[in-house]
């Protein structure tokens, strides 16, 4: 859901990434308390508008909510459960709005001009013998890592449905942290290849 | 042989700390009793960078992931992100998530002597129970302005969830000392 960024440049590409993620920041200051339902309806709205400015490619990358659609129904229907329909459409329609905003940040901004922005804020950090540099690549790792695990987790789960015919649930965490730690292993000696951590907190 | 090492605890860090991301996402597991609670995997995240890693890199992967969603990454449980989330009233919790990954890993480099499974255990009910609900108690009561003792009851609902998520956390833990001795970093 995170690495897409748009190969064409668009009016957004052109903002500085320090705005964006004010922008953003901000927003999610102001979006993450209110239980509005006419401001997340606006909230969703505005992202709509947002990615229809930015052009048919971005429209396109809409289908990552679908990837979130039983997420956002599983809320919904435990809100309704609950007791407050009215407060599970207001958070999904706020998880919905977050999602595919703070997506058009990272769709319209390359990680290196994230890291840029990122990086003075860390500096003080060096004091204690953390090299600001470590920690902007941790972010990015990270960033990066969120989605690989996703596919990994479904693709156990596919070979379990294969297998057995039902979710594999809890099941599948076992492999699950076994490749993905073996996974972080081939990212070490990628990274340990190009110069590693100390490398780049030179440059 | 040192920069190897370097390069493989930073990754890992990054690794934990996207490990806690997956988990706030995704839907809750299937848990057939202790049903009726919002329960979120995302803490069973915290007790695991804890055990797996050591008390300073789990302390770091959390601090990590806590970063990224001050910085507006929707990727706490439920989807929120930013900075408004540290003024919400689970803000304890958010807050004691380093300092129950480290108490957790403090604990399991102590009785690195003992069998996995009790210490991964042991480890993850004092940092994800005993070091963590007080901290989240005294934010709650805080934030929420509520009474501690009346804000101790509402987190009490969490503690089925938890003590579950610790066992899973200790058959993980005793899963990986199998499948990659090399990769319990706090053993290591």
């Amino acid at each position: 859901m995170i690495s897409l960024y748009l190969a064409r440049r668009t009016w957004a590409h052109r903002l500085p990434a320090w705005l964006k993620l004010g922008v953003l920041a901000g927003l999610s200051l102001v979006v993450t308390p209110l239980d509005s339902l006419p401001a997340m309806a606006a909230l969703v709205a505005g992202a709509l508008a947002l990615y229809a400015a930015l052009g048919r490619e971005a429209l396109r990358q809409m289908v990552l909510l679908r990837a979130m659609a039983p997420l956002l129904a599983l809320l919904f229907a435990f809100h309704w459960w609950s007791g407050d329909p009215r407060l599970g459409l207001v958070a999904v329609l706020r998880l919905a709005g977050m999602i595919l905003i703070a997506n058009a940040v990272t769709m319209t901004t390359r990680m290196d001009e994230m890291m840029e922005v990122v990086e003075p804020l860390l500096r003080p950090l060096a004091l204690i013998g953390v090299s600001p540099r470590a920690v902007a690549l941790a972010v990015a790792m990270m960033i990066r890592f969120v989605p690989l695990l996703f596919a990994l987790w479904e693709a156990l789960n596919e070979s379990w449905r294969a297998r057995c015919g039902r979710r594999g649930g809890w099941r599948l965490l076992a492999p699950f942290c076994i490749q993905t730690l073996r996974l972080s292993n081939h990212v070490a000696e990628a990274l340990s290849a190009r110069g590693g951590v100390s490398r780049a907190s030179r440059r | 042989m040192k920069t190897a090492s370097a390069d493989r605890t930073l990754v890992q860090i990054a690794l934990y700390a996207a490990v806690i991301a997956v988990l706030g996402l995704m839907p809750k597991f299937d848990l057939p009793f202790a049903g009726g609670v919002p329960i979120t995997a995302q803490s069973m995240g915290i007790m695991l960078a804890g055990v797996m890693l050591g008390a300073w890199r789990g302390a770091a992967a959390v601090g990590l992931f806590l970063l990224a969603v001050a910085m507006g990454a929707p990727l706490l449980a439920g989807g929120r992100g930013g900075f408004g989330v540290f003024f919400t009233p689970s803000a304890g919790f958010l807050l004691g998530y380093p300092v129950a990954a480290f108490a957790a890993g403090l604990a399991m480099q102590g009785l690195r002597r003992r069998a996995v499974l009790p210490a991964a255990l042991a480890a993850a009910v004092l940092g994800g129970i005993v070091v963590l609900y007080p901290l989240g108690i005294l934010g709650m009561s805080a934030l929420g302005s509520l009474a501690p003792l009346a804000a101790a009851k509402a987190c009490l609902v969490f503690l089925p969830g938890d003590a579950v998520k610790a066992v899973l956390v200790a058959l993980i833990a005793q899963t990986v000392a199998r499948g990659l001795p090399d990769a319990l970093l706090s053993r290591a």
